[in-house]
């Protein structure tokens, strides 16, 4: 039986690294040449791995959500079954993009550690595309290693190590190669990578190391824990079995792992600080917002609305066979209220476009609504928007809601979708908030932000009572709106949400 | 039609044939109200008043043929595509959507005749020989061309956009310079050589590079046996075609003087027929023609890059119901041409056909690179024995590499 290890390949031209995004196998899966093995993410895109190999999946070495260098294994086959469809394994040597020269080899015992110092050259080069060795750094024989190398210098000489906190998942004598563990765990006080800044969502440098006893581990992993966040109660310190059990129970009843978060006062400040930086839709949207806050003067406006009728209405079409295994929900009945108060006020679905010699402006007034979503979305913050919804019927805006919102959910929202906008709806109640300030997204004039609907005391006909209240915000270009205008435009939209039989008018 | 004749050379000796020439345009039209289709997306086959003779000459056995190719060099692209992905390829250029464009026109050409491919061709590559897995080297990384042009009259892939059209025009020169010499020294019983054509091929992105106006300029002038194959798949990576000309790329001939034809990229029919008509006309010294393929690229650029972000998924939705598979396959099943049989032998072809490329590119060696010194001058030279030299004691210069080699 031949265990084969798949290393990252440079998918794109020069592209040193990759985030695995999702794994589509499992240990014990059994596998063909090109299944879809898994989809990473590169600085240039979504891409798919098929397997070069046939056999069982023994183990994924790096976990989902981790970026690791090219050249990085990230997955062993075993050909134990189902004969050998590998028309020509991979030669051994491949397992020399590891960058060792830097490094000492991550868990010296494994057993092809010796190919990572030595040999790289003999073969040919495979296994990783190019780029593999131009990021590794042989030693020269006038400067035998490169020991004096800074912690913090040069990216490039960077070990391949996954770059995680689930670095600790995995102890030294655990030769298997799991993940990660087994690199900072052979480099106790060298040039570790371990404490470098890293991305991966916990505090670099707290988590070296996690003491428990293997059966815990599998525990762990079996669960999907990161046995890095859970407490040690151990009697030196190492997870436990009941410290597994409380953590899942805990992590079932969805709080949050506040406990795990803080930083020990003890830790120097530096450590106690996570840096991620910001890129890809993060810094798209740090941009636009900026963008917008400083060239277009906002002025907010708040609107108490009681919405009890559009709760009822809510209700009647989630109960109508019309709308049957169709989601419906106030927002639909919000969206359909900004279109139809658009129409009546309609300097809010406008764009203000600054001529190129800067001194002139004009006023571009939409006759069309591409009515914007904003939607938290595993990528970041994404407004996509549903074009020319003023042609839609309740039904198909219910539809295209719908669509935008699985499209946004499941990430594959496609840049024309979110191009051409002419006015945004943001939900803000989804998360239970009342009402807030939403910033404009640029090139439109008004936002809509949506609170929450919740019974609150109302006053009816001099009499308290019961109702369904919700809190209109909207942010508007003062330049392109005026007071009045958004006031009007405000209260069109809560009448319907007040009486959406208005709609019919 | 006066200006299609441009004036005589001294080499000029094929008397352009005016009337002939103002027939096809007569017949044509204008390119841009009309492109040559004779198999429809619903697989059913039209007529065309200049090319359906030429679709007459095709029999079963040819369009069986046909589709047999398109199914490998797609099946061979898939594969291409994965060992990419598997780390093996530096990098691949997909031309899944293409087949039809590549293979008609490929299958037109003659033994004798010469083409000039860009760096996308392999359908083309398929149906002038050239072993398949030789063409992986140069995507490996282990070769910088792969295959000997001279073996199969196909030349090594340039990669420089449009670089090969001058090449083309100047060998189209030199077929035209070698016959006039041929006819003059011949024997009178001797038997003649098969007149021979070139075909260039490029992109609707290429089209805007000056050296392909030259060359046309050049072709015309000189009434050189040369066709131009323009396959616009719409995207030279991500800029749209629509922004490299406002006209139908085909129309452009009419300004160099040579006619211009757009046809179904995705009938291989018709694209067949078309680049027929367009060779012979060359071997017979009537100059040079445009053909504008309209095809679309389905995939993405290369693998390192993501159509995603530039152009929607409808667009690509439209141009799959366009497939030139499909549609001859419809062809071949509604006339009883082919059975089940024949596209399950296809299809098990094909997956021999990527097992071979997959066992033969995992076996592909790294060529040492002192070669590369070693050829850079057919006799020794100074400077390169200096650079080897040089590289000999920087390779030497690594601790735990006595052998110092590549890479």
């Amino acid at each position: 039986m031949t265990v084969n290890k798949f290393n990252l390949p440079d998918v794109g031209e020069g592209l040193t690294e990759a985030e695995i995004v999702s794994w589509n196998v499992k240990p014990g899966d059994s596998v063909a040449i090109n299944d879809i093995l898994c989809e990473i993410e590169t600085a240039k895109s979504l891409v798919e791995l098929p397997s070069p190999f046939a056999g069982t999946v023994t183990e994924l070495l790096v976990p989902v959500g981790v970026t690791v260098d090219v050249g990085t294994p990230i997955i062993s086959v075993s050909d134990a079954v189902s004969g050998d469809p590998t028309p020509a394994d991979v030669p051994a040597p491949m397992y020399g993009n590891l960058p060792a020269g830097t490094e000492p080899a991550p868990g010296g015992e494994r057993s092809d550690g010796g190919a990572a110092a030595g040999g790289l050259a003999a073969g040919p080069l495979v296994g990783s595309g190019p780029k593999a060795d131009a990021v590794r750094r042989r030693p020269r024989r006038t400067r035998p290693a490169i020991p004096a190398d800074p912690v913090h210098g040069d990216p490039e000489v960077e070990p391949a190590q996954p770059r995680s906190a689930a670095a600790a998942l995995s102890t030294g004598a655990d030769d298997r190669l799991v993940s990660t563990g087994s690199a900072s765990e052979g480099v106790p006080a060298g040039p570790a990578g371990a404490e470098k800044p890293t991305f991966g969502g916990t505090i670099s440098g707290i988590v070296n190391r996690v003491l428990a006893k293997p059966p815990v581990r599998k525990i762990a992993r079996d669960l999907g824990i990161d046995l890095a966040d859970v407490v040690a109660t151990g009697a030196r310190g190492e997870v436990t079995r009941e410290d597994l059990v409380s953590y899942q129970a805990q992590r079932d009843a969805e709080v949050d792992k506040a406990d795990t978060f803080w930083g020990k006062s003890g830790r120097p400040q530096d450590q106690r600080i996570e840096r991620i930086p910001v890129k890809g839709v993060r810094k798209a949207t740090a941009k636009a917002m900026v963008e917008s806050a400083f060239s277009a003067p906002h002025v907010s406006i708040f609107v108490d609305v009681d919405a009890s009728r559009t709760m009822e209405f809510v209700k009647r079409l989630k109960a109508s066979r019309d709308f049957e295994g169709i989601k419906v929900s106030p927002l639909l009945i919000l969206a359909k209220a900004v279109i139809w108060a658009a129409a009546r006020n309609p300097s809010v679905n406008a764009t203000w476009v600054d001529s190129t010699d800067g001194d002139t402006a004009e006023i571009h007034v939409k006759h069309f609504m591409n009515l914007g979503i904003a939607a938290a979305t595993p990528r970041g913050l994404m407004v996509p928007n549903i074009k020319n919804a003023q042609d839609l019927s309740l039904k198909e805006l219910a539809l295209a809601l719908n669509d935008l919102a699985t499209t946004a959910r499941a990430g594959k929202t496609q840049p024309a979708q979110m191009q051409g906008g002419t006015l945004t709806v943001t939900n803000i109640g989804a998360l239970g908030i009342d009402t807030g300030t939403p910033i404009i997204n640029p090139g439109e004039v008004a936002i809509v932000a949506f609170g929450t609907i919740k019974q609150k005391p109302w006053v009816l006909d001099g009499e308290v009572i019961p109702r369904w209240i919700t809190t209109l915000g909207g942010s508007f270009d003062h330049r392109v709106v005026d007071g009045d205008l958004s006031a009007r435009f405000m209260a069109d939209v809560a009448a319907i949400l007040e009486e959406p039989a208005l709609l019919l008018d | 039609m006066g200006a299609t004749h441009l004036p005589a050379t001294e080499f000029d000796g094929t008397g352009a044939d005016d009337q002939l020439e103002a027939e096809a345009e007569a017949v044509l039209g204008k390119p841009a109200a009309r492109m040559v289709q004779l198999l429809g997306p619903d697989g059913t086959l039209g007529g065309d008043p200049v090319f359906s003779k030429y679709a007459e000459r095709l029999d079963a056995e040819k369009l069986r043929g046909f589709y047999a190719d398109m199914a490998a060099i797609r099946r061979f692209d898939q594969e291409a595509t994965a060992l990419q992905r598997q780390g093996q390829l530096a990098l691949w250029v997909p031309l899944t959507g293409q087949e039809a464009a590549q293979i008609g026109s490929g299958r037109a050409s003659q033994p004798q005749d010469y083409i000039f491919p860009t760096y996308r061709e392999h359908g083309v590559a398929l149906t002038r020989n050239v072993d398949l897995a030789e063409l992986l080297r140069q995507f490996r990384g282990v070769s910088n061309g792969g295959w000997n042009p001279k073996d199969t009259n196909f030349h090594l892939y340039t990669l420089v956009l449009a670089a090969q059209t001058p090449h083309a025009v100047g060998y189209a020169m030199g077929i035209q310079r070698d016959q006039k010499l041929a006819a003059a020294n011949a024997a009178p019983d001797q038997p003649q050589e098969p007149k021979a054509a070139v075909m260039v091929y490029f992109g609707d992105g290429a089209s805007s590079e000056g050296d392909v106006h030259e060359s046309m300029v050049f072709a015309s002038s000189y009434n050189a046996p040369v066709v131009f194959f323009c396959q616009n798949n719409h995207w030279a990576i991500s800029v749209p075609s629509t922004v490299q000309t406002r006209v139908p790329l085909a129309d452009r001939a009419k300004g160099y003087g040579f006619p211009g034809i757009r046809v179904d990229g995705n009938d291989v029919i018709a694209v067949h027929a078309v680049t027929e008509w367009a060779l012979e006309r060359a071997r017979e010294g009537k100059g040079p023609v445009l053909i504008e393929a309209f095809t679309y690229r389905v995939g993405a650029h290369t693998t390192a890059d993501d159509p995603t972000k530039y152009r929607g998924s409808d667009e690509e939705a439209q141009w799959r119901a366009k497939d030139p598979l499909e549609r001859l396959e419809k062809y071949l099943r509604s006339g009883g041409l082919a059975d089940e049989a024949f596209f399950a032998k296809v299809r098990a072809d094909g997956d021999d056909l990527a097992a071979y490329v997959r066992r033969t590119t995992h076996d592909l060696e790294t060529p040492d690179i002192r070669s590369a010194f070693a050829n850079t001058y057919a006799e020794a030279h100074p400077l390169v024995a200096e650079e080897l030299a040089w590289f000999e004691e920087y390779s030497a210069g690594f601790a735990d590499e006595a052998d110092g080699a590549a890479n």
